[in-house]
């Protein structure tokens, strides 16, 4: 412990000694001690060498125990289904791979659905126009025979196929499950991107203070061509560069002369 | 607006290509193909059996834009009316598709009523 908290002092530390460095090197350069001057400015880059080494180490170390952590998770984890999953990629696979099935499933059962509902819709319709004509007394005796049987077939299909649009609607709805496993899935996947985050924003941290150290200016820049699939948008409505939908897009459209 | 024109649907995700021909054949239109990227799009649709190509814009491989881009510059299909469905939602990009020549543009999510309003337009415009 006391070598980890020694460590995320350690940039602290550097600035004190480089401060006391510096003092002594201005003593000695005005009291023309030019040796004495050197190898303070050889102390003073050892310095910074060792507070970079130790910085870096410990960032590689605190990676690399929130990358073990996240297996020794999948490994105890008591849901069956996780064990197998060894690392985020593999899990955000089971992920496509769950919400795939689930998709596929419930459109299997709502393409078999379908037709039962068009079925019944058609049959019904034809039986309302001999119906009519019954009530209004347009009906032959023989006609009247043949509109209770169809009628009879009619009501006994009308059971059958309600039951199977009923226990396909249910095998549809026990199908969403998937949503409790995925979400499960990548709430892990989000503790461990929010784990390295944090060890990279370190990263970043301590990248900016050599930066800082060694005078070192970035030019960054941002190339976007607008040409570029970035998938869906988040927070759409907060953001004056995309549309908040498809009004929009027919609003942009129309300005454009569609 | 002919009911037996062939259409290709090019996704990636089999799953967004099922509920669009889905959709498509509420609509009356059953004569549809499929592709999952503009990779494999193009070839079919250099065939010249298709009257009508509906696109994703985000695909691996070739994309939807570079699939309008393409059929734009190919002399047999350059009229050829495109509609894309997409989630792509910045305004920089559905200025870009319209001047690639797009047809229609219709953001995910999507319903029924929105495919079919945008598919009846671009026909109204061609048989007018």
């Amino acid at each position: 412990m006391t070598e980890v908290k020694q460590m995320s002092d350690s940039s602290m530390e550097f600035e004190e000694t480089l401060k006391a460095q510096a003092t002594q090197l201005k003593e000695m350069l005005d009291s023309g001690n030019m040796s004495g001057a050197l190898s303070i400015i050889s102390d003073l880059n050892n310095t910074r060498d060792k507070t970079l080494y130790i910085e870096v180490g410990r960032l590689t170390r605190s990676l690399h125990e929130s990358i073990r952590n996240f297996h020794i998770d999948s490994a105890n984890s008591p849901d069956t289904d996780l064990n197998s999953i060894e690392d985020a990629s593999d899990r955000l696979a089971y992920v496509v791979d769950m919400t795939n099935k689930a998709a596929n499933k419930t459109l299997d059962l709502v393409e078999a659905t379908m037709p039962y509902a068009s079925g019944i819709s058609n049959e019904a319709q034809q039986l309302k126009e001999d119906w009519t004509r019954l009530q209004k007394k347009q009906m032959k005796p023989e006609e009247f025979r043949i509109l209770t049987a169809t009628m009879g077939t009619f009501l006994a299909k009308l059971s059958d196929d309600s039951d199977k649009v009923y226990a396909n609607l249910s095998e549809i709805l026990l199908t969403q499950d998937f949503q409790d496993l995925t979400g499960q899935v990548i709430n892990r996947v989000m503790g461990l991107v929010k784990d390295v985050e944090l060890s990279l924003v370190e990263l970043v941290r301590m990248a900016g203070k050599v930066d800082e150290l060694t005078g070192t200016v970035h030019q960054l820049e941002k190339q976007e061509t607008g040409i570029e699939g970035e998938g869906p948008q988040l927070h759409a409505e907060k953001r004056e560069d995309l549309v908040a939908g498809q009004d929009d897009v027919d609003d942009l459209l129309s300005s454009l002369g569609f | 607006m002919n009911k037996d024109m062939k259409i290709l649907v090019v996704d990636d995700f089999s799953t967004m290509r099922r509920i669009i021909k889905n959709l498509l054949r509420d609509l009356g239109f059953s004569n549809t193909d499929e592709a999952d990227d503009g990779n494999t799009a193009l070839p079919m649709l250099q065939t010249g059996k298709y009257d009508f190509l509906v696109t994703d814009w985000n695909m691996p491989g070739m994309t939807g834009i570079e699939l309008l881009q393409h059929v734009r510059a190919d002399e047999s299909l350059k009229t050829l009316p495109v509609l894309m469905v997409t989630a792509e939602a910045k305004r920089d990009q559905i200025v870009a598709a319209a001047q690639a020549g797009v047809n229609g543009y219709v953001v995910k999510p999507f319903t029924a009523a929105v495919l079919k309003e945008k598919i009846e337009k671009i026909f109204e415009r061609i048989d007018s």
